[in-house]
Protein backbone atom coordinates (compact mmCIF):
# COMPACT_ATOMS: atom_id res chain seq x y z
CA UNK A 1 0.00 0.00 0.00
CA UNK A 2 1.18 3.30 -0.89
CA UNK A 3 2.63 5.38 2.08
CA UNK A 4 0.97 8.85 2.47
CA UNK A 5 2.63 11.81 1.35
CA UNK A 6 2.99 14.36 3.46
CA UNK A 7 3.93 16.30 0.62
CA UNK A 8 0.78 16.42 -1.10
CA UNK A 9 -1.63 18.72 -0.12
CA UNK A 10 -4.98 16.61 1.00
CA UNK A 11 -7.20 18.42 -0.92
CA UNK A 12 -5.56 17.38 -3.62
CA UNK A 13 -6.65 13.42 -3.49
CA UNK A 14 -9.22 11.97 -1.00
CA UNK A 15 -9.13 8.82 0.13
CA UNK A 16 -11.77 6.13 0.13
CA UNK A 17 -12.35 4.32 3.02
CA UNK A 18 -14.00 0.85 3.56
CA UNK A 19 -14.94 -0.12 6.93
CA UNK A 20 -16.57 -3.75 7.82
CA UNK A 21 -18.74 -2.02 10.42
CA UNK A 22 -20.23 -5.29 12.06
CA UNK A 23 -21.42 -8.53 11.06
CA UNK A 24 -23.86 -6.53 8.99
CA UNK A 25 -22.68 -3.38 8.09
CA UNK A 26 -20.42 -2.17 5.48
CA UNK A 27 -19.22 1.93 5.80
CA UNK A 28 -17.46 3.82 2.41
CA UNK A 29 -16.21 6.96 3.42
CA UNK A 30 -14.90 9.73 1.07
CA UNK A 31 -14.72 13.54 0.69
CA UNK A 32 -15.22 15.66 -2.47
CA UNK A 33 -14.19 18.92 -3.01
CA UNK A 34 -17.53 20.43 -3.82
CA UNK A 35 -20.24 21.24 -2.32
CA UNK A 36 -23.80 18.49 -1.45
CA UNK A 37 -25.70 20.30 -3.92
CA UNK A 38 -23.68 19.20 -6.64
CA UNK A 39 -22.85 16.15 -5.36
CA UNK A 40 -26.18 14.99 -4.58
CA UNK A 41 -26.60 15.97 -8.63
CA UNK A 42 -24.31 13.71 -9.23
CA UNK A 43 -26.00 10.55 -7.95
CA UNK A 44 -29.14 11.46 -8.85
CA UNK A 45 -29.43 12.26 -12.61
CA UNK A 46 -28.97 9.73 -14.66
CA UNK A 47 -26.87 11.16 -17.08
CA UNK A 48 -24.28 12.00 -14.55
CA UNK A 49 -24.50 8.48 -12.76
CA UNK A 50 -23.77 6.97 -15.86
CA UNK A 51 -20.31 9.32 -16.24
CA UNK A 52 -18.74 7.74 -13.15
CA UNK A 53 -20.60 4.45 -11.77
CA UNK A 54 -18.44 2.14 -14.38
CA UNK A 55 -15.11 3.71 -14.61
CA UNK A 56 -12.91 2.03 -17.21
CA UNK A 57 -10.15 0.82 -14.74
CA UNK A 58 -13.11 -1.59 -13.55
CA UNK A 59 -13.20 -3.56 -17.08
CA UNK A 60 -17.15 -3.20 -16.99
CA UNK A 61 -19.11 -1.07 -19.03
CA UNK A 62 -22.21 0.20 -18.43
CA UNK A 63 -25.01 -0.73 -20.73
CA UNK A 64 -28.04 1.07 -19.50
CA UNK A 65 -29.04 3.08 -16.70
CA UNK A 66 -32.06 4.16 -15.38
CA UNK A 67 -32.90 5.82 -12.02
CA UNK A 68 -36.39 7.50 -11.07
CA UNK A 69 -34.85 9.29 -8.16
CA UNK A 70 -37.78 9.98 -6.08
CA UNK A 71 -39.12 8.08 -2.95
CA UNK A 72 -40.78 4.67 -4.59
CA UNK A 73 -38.70 5.43 -7.69
CA UNK A 74 -37.05 2.41 -9.63
CA UNK A 75 -33.57 1.94 -10.87
CA UNK A 76 -31.95 -0.25 -12.53
CA UNK A 77 -28.17 -0.52 -13.89
CA UNK A 78 -26.98 -2.62 -16.61
CA UNK A 79 -23.14 -3.41 -17.11
CA UNK A 80 -21.29 -6.67 -18.69
CA UNK A 81 -18.32 -7.24 -20.43
CA UNK A 82 -20.87 -8.45 -23.54
CA UNK A 83 -24.09 -6.77 -24.58
CA UNK A 84 -25.70 -10.33 -24.76
CA UNK A 85 -24.80 -11.48 -21.06
CA UNK A 86 -25.91 -8.08 -19.27
CA UNK A 87 -25.11 -8.35 -15.07
CA UNK A 88 -28.27 -5.72 -13.77
CA UNK A 89 -28.15 -3.96 -10.29
CA UNK A 90 -31.75 -2.87 -9.95
CA UNK A 91 -33.99 -2.14 -6.71
CA UNK A 92 -36.07 0.63 -5.46
CA UNK A 93 -35.36 4.46 -3.96
CA UNK A 94 -37.01 4.83 -0.48
CA UNK A 95 -35.85 7.83 0.98
CA UNK A 96 -34.45 10.60 -1.02
CA UNK A 97 -33.83 14.27 0.68
CA UNK A 98 -32.47 16.91 -1.58
CA UNK A 99 -28.83 17.46 -1.10
CA UNK A 100 -28.22 15.28 2.39
CA UNK A 101 -29.73 11.56 2.27
CA UNK A 102 -30.53 8.81 -0.57
CA UNK A 103 -31.86 5.50 0.63
CA UNK A 104 -32.30 2.75 -1.41
CA UNK A 105 -33.22 -1.12 -1.71
CA UNK A 106 -31.41 -3.76 -4.08
CA UNK A 107 -33.89 -6.28 -4.95
CA UNK A 108 -31.34 -8.86 -7.11
CA UNK A 109 -31.85 -11.26 -4.30
CA UNK A 110 -33.48 -11.56 -0.93
CA UNK A 111 -29.37 -10.91 0.59
CA UNK A 112 -29.71 -7.54 -1.00
CA UNK A 113 -28.38 -4.93 0.95
CA UNK A 114 -29.96 -1.39 2.19
CA UNK A 115 -27.65 1.14 0.95
CA UNK A 116 -28.16 5.05 2.73
CA UNK A 117 -25.61 6.99 1.21
CA UNK A 118 -25.67 10.90 3.19
CA UNK A 119 -24.05 13.81 2.24
CA UNK A 120 -22.57 15.95 4.40
CA UNK A 121 -21.22 19.72 3.61
CA UNK A 122 -18.92 21.47 5.62
CA UNK A 123 -16.28 24.40 4.43
CA UNK A 124 -17.47 23.90 0.53
CA UNK A 125 -16.28 20.02 0.60
CA UNK A 126 -19.04 17.06 1.12
CA UNK A 127 -18.52 14.16 3.66
CA UNK A 128 -20.26 11.29 1.88
CA UNK A 129 -20.89 7.67 3.54
CA UNK A 130 -22.25 5.48 2.13
CA UNK A 131 -23.62 2.90 4.68
CA UNK A 132 -24.42 -0.82 3.30
CA UNK A 133 -26.82 -3.09 5.48
CA UNK A 134 -27.21 -6.42 4.84
CA UNK A 135 -30.17 -8.60 6.10
CA UNK A 136 -27.62 -11.45 7.90
CA UNK A 137 -24.14 -11.94 8.57
CA UNK A 138 -24.74 -14.57 5.90
CA UNK A 139 -25.41 -12.19 3.13
CA UNK A 140 -22.51 -9.76 3.87
CA UNK A 141 -20.34 -12.97 3.87
CA UNK A 142 -21.99 -14.10 0.70
CA UNK A 143 -21.57 -11.05 -1.12
CA UNK A 144 -17.46 -10.91 0.01
CA UNK A 145 -17.32 -14.56 -1.09
CA UNK A 146 -19.51 -14.03 -4.06
CA UNK A 147 -17.10 -11.47 -5.59
CA UNK A 148 -13.79 -13.53 -4.94
CA UNK A 149 -15.71 -16.60 -7.21
CA UNK A 150 -16.22 -18.05 -3.67
CA UNK A 151 -15.16 -21.28 -2.27
CA UNK A 152 -13.15 -22.66 -5.69
CA UNK A 153 -10.93 -20.40 -4.82
CA UNK A 154 -10.62 -21.42 -0.98
CA UNK A 155 -10.11 -24.91 -2.54
CA UNK A 156 -7.54 -24.18 -4.70
CA UNK A 157 -5.57 -22.34 -1.95
CA UNK A 158 -6.31 -25.78 0.15
CA UNK A 159 -4.86 -27.64 -2.53
CA UNK A 160 -1.65 -25.83 -3.14
CA UNK A 161 -0.96 -26.38 0.63
CA UNK A 162 -1.26 -29.79 0.09
CA UNK A 163 0.91 -29.67 -2.80
CA UNK A 164 3.65 -27.62 -0.77
CA UNK A 165 3.25 -30.21 2.51
CA UNK A 166 3.39 -33.09 0.23
CA UNK A 167 6.42 -32.12 -1.12
CA UNK A 168 8.12 -30.85 2.10
CA UNK A 169 6.94 -34.40 3.36
CA UNK A 170 8.78 -36.34 0.67
CA UNK A 171 12.05 -34.44 0.58
CA UNK A 172 12.45 -34.91 4.54
CA UNK B 1 12.04 -21.29 13.38
CA UNK B 2 12.86 -24.44 11.42
CA UNK B 3 11.63 -26.59 14.16
CA UNK B 4 8.34 -24.43 14.74
CA UNK B 5 7.74 -24.11 10.88
CA UNK B 6 8.11 -27.88 10.78
CA UNK B 7 5.93 -28.45 13.27
CA UNK B 8 3.35 -26.21 11.95
CA UNK B 9 3.57 -28.18 8.71
CA UNK B 10 3.27 -31.44 10.44
CA UNK B 11 0.06 -30.41 12.20
CA UNK B 12 -1.21 -28.55 9.16
CA UNK B 13 -0.99 -31.83 6.94
CA UNK B 14 -1.94 -34.15 9.67
CA UNK B 15 -5.36 -32.21 9.95
CA UNK B 16 -6.03 -32.32 6.38
CA UNK B 17 -4.96 -35.96 5.92
CA UNK B 18 -8.42 -36.78 7.09
CA UNK B 19 -11.60 -37.38 5.14
CA UNK B 20 -14.06 -35.91 7.91
CA UNK B 21 -11.57 -32.74 8.34
CA UNK B 22 -11.48 -31.84 5.24
CA UNK B 23 -15.15 -32.51 4.75
CA UNK B 24 -15.50 -30.08 8.06
CA UNK B 25 -13.50 -27.45 6.42
CA UNK B 26 -15.96 -27.49 3.26
CA UNK B 27 -18.67 -27.31 5.70
CA UNK B 28 -17.39 -23.82 7.42
CA UNK B 29 -16.16 -22.79 4.07
CA UNK B 30 -20.10 -22.05 4.01
CA UNK B 31 -21.34 -21.15 7.27
CA UNK B 32 -19.61 -21.59 10.73
CA UNK B 33 -21.55 -24.28 12.71
CA UNK B 34 -21.48 -25.48 16.28
CA UNK B 35 -19.88 -28.40 16.85
CA UNK B 36 -23.32 -29.98 17.89
CA UNK B 37 -24.18 -29.22 14.46
CA UNK B 38 -20.93 -30.72 12.85
CA UNK B 39 -21.42 -33.82 14.76
CA UNK B 40 -24.89 -34.26 13.51
CA UNK B 41 -23.58 -33.84 9.52
CA UNK B 42 -21.13 -35.84 9.71
CA UNK B 43 -23.05 -38.75 11.78
CA UNK B 44 -20.44 -38.75 14.17
CA UNK B 45 -20.38 -38.20 18.35
CA UNK B 46 -19.86 -35.29 20.05
CA UNK B 47 -16.55 -36.38 21.15
CA UNK B 48 -15.55 -37.50 17.93
CA UNK B 49 -16.17 -34.09 16.11
CA UNK B 50 -14.46 -32.15 19.52
CA UNK B 51 -11.77 -34.36 18.45
CA UNK B 52 -11.27 -33.48 15.09
CA UNK B 53 -12.11 -29.72 15.58
CA UNK B 54 -9.18 -29.69 18.09
CA UNK B 55 -6.91 -30.83 15.37
CA UNK B 56 -8.03 -28.20 12.63
CA UNK B 57 -7.48 -25.41 16.14
CA UNK B 58 -4.14 -26.59 16.20
CA UNK B 59 -3.08 -26.29 12.49
CA UNK B 60 -4.65 -22.82 12.54
CA UNK B 61 -7.22 -24.17 9.69
CA UNK B 62 -10.12 -23.05 12.82
CA UNK B 63 -11.48 -20.98 15.22
CA UNK B 64 -13.47 -21.44 17.59
CA UNK B 65 -15.38 -19.31 20.11
CA UNK B 66 -17.79 -20.35 22.94
CA UNK B 67 -20.35 -18.32 23.23
CA UNK B 68 -23.13 -19.45 26.49
CA UNK B 69 -23.41 -22.90 25.86
CA UNK B 70 -22.41 -22.92 22.00
CA UNK B 71 -18.96 -23.58 20.32
CA UNK B 72 -18.87 -22.09 17.11
CA UNK B 73 -16.50 -22.70 15.07
CA UNK B 74 -15.26 -20.97 11.64
CA UNK B 75 -12.58 -21.15 9.15
CA UNK B 76 -9.04 -19.59 10.65
CA UNK B 77 -6.49 -16.89 9.74
CA UNK B 78 -7.46 -18.26 6.04
CA UNK B 79 -10.69 -16.44 5.79
CA UNK B 80 -9.59 -13.17 7.59
CA UNK B 81 -7.08 -12.40 4.69
CA UNK B 82 -9.61 -12.93 1.86
CA UNK B 83 -12.04 -10.74 3.86
CA UNK B 84 -9.17 -8.66 3.71
CA UNK B 85 -8.12 -8.44 0.30
CA UNK B 86 -11.95 -8.40 -0.73
CA UNK B 87 -12.62 -5.12 1.26
CA UNK B 88 -9.26 -3.94 -0.44
CA UNK B 89 -10.74 -4.77 -4.08
CA UNK B 90 -14.03 -3.04 -2.78
CA UNK B 91 -12.30 0.27 -1.96
CA UNK B 92 -10.37 0.01 -5.25
CA UNK B 93 -13.74 -0.16 -7.25
CA UNK B 94 -15.32 2.64 -5.24
CA UNK B 95 -12.14 4.49 -4.95
CA UNK B 96 -11.87 4.64 -8.86
CA UNK B 97 -15.97 5.29 -8.95
CA UNK B 98 -14.91 8.49 -6.94
CA UNK B 99 -12.38 9.39 -8.70
CA UNK B 100 -14.75 10.04 -12.31
CA UNK B 101 -17.43 11.44 -9.72
CA UNK B 102 -14.34 14.06 -8.49
CA UNK B 103 -14.33 15.12 -12.50
CA UNK B 104 -18.34 15.05 -12.78
CA UNK B 105 -18.18 17.18 -9.63
CA UNK B 106 -15.39 19.69 -10.90
CA UNK B 107 -17.60 19.94 -14.15
CA UNK B 108 -20.58 20.77 -12.52
CA UNK B 109 -19.13 23.59 -10.45
CA UNK B 110 -17.31 25.02 -13.41
CA UNK B 111 -20.53 24.97 -14.80
CA UNK B 112 -22.28 26.68 -11.59
CA UNK B 113 -19.45 29.50 -12.20
CA UNK B 114 -20.08 30.40 -15.42
CA UNK B 115 -24.13 30.04 -15.15
CA UNK B 116 -23.71 32.21 -11.92
CA UNK B 117 -21.73 35.12 -13.75
CA UNK B 118 -23.96 34.95 -16.87
CA UNK B 119 -27.02 35.44 -14.61
CA UNK B 120 -25.15 38.50 -12.18
CA UNK B 121 -24.19 40.06 -16.21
Amino acid sequence: MDARRESEPTSMKNCTMVERKSERELIVTRTFNGPARIVFEAWTKPELLKRWWAPKSTGVSLLSCEADVRVGGRYRFEFGHEASKPMAFFGRYIEVTPHSRLIWTNEESDDGAVTTVTFEEKDGKTLLVMHELYPSKEALDGAVAGMEGGMPETFAQLDELLVTLGASMARS
Amino acid sequence: MVQYTRTRFDASFAALSDATRRGVLEQLGRADASITDLAEKFHMTLTGMKKHVGVLEQAGLVTTEKVGRVRTCRLGLRKLTEEAAWIERYRQLWNARFDELDKVVEELKRKEKVDGRKKRE
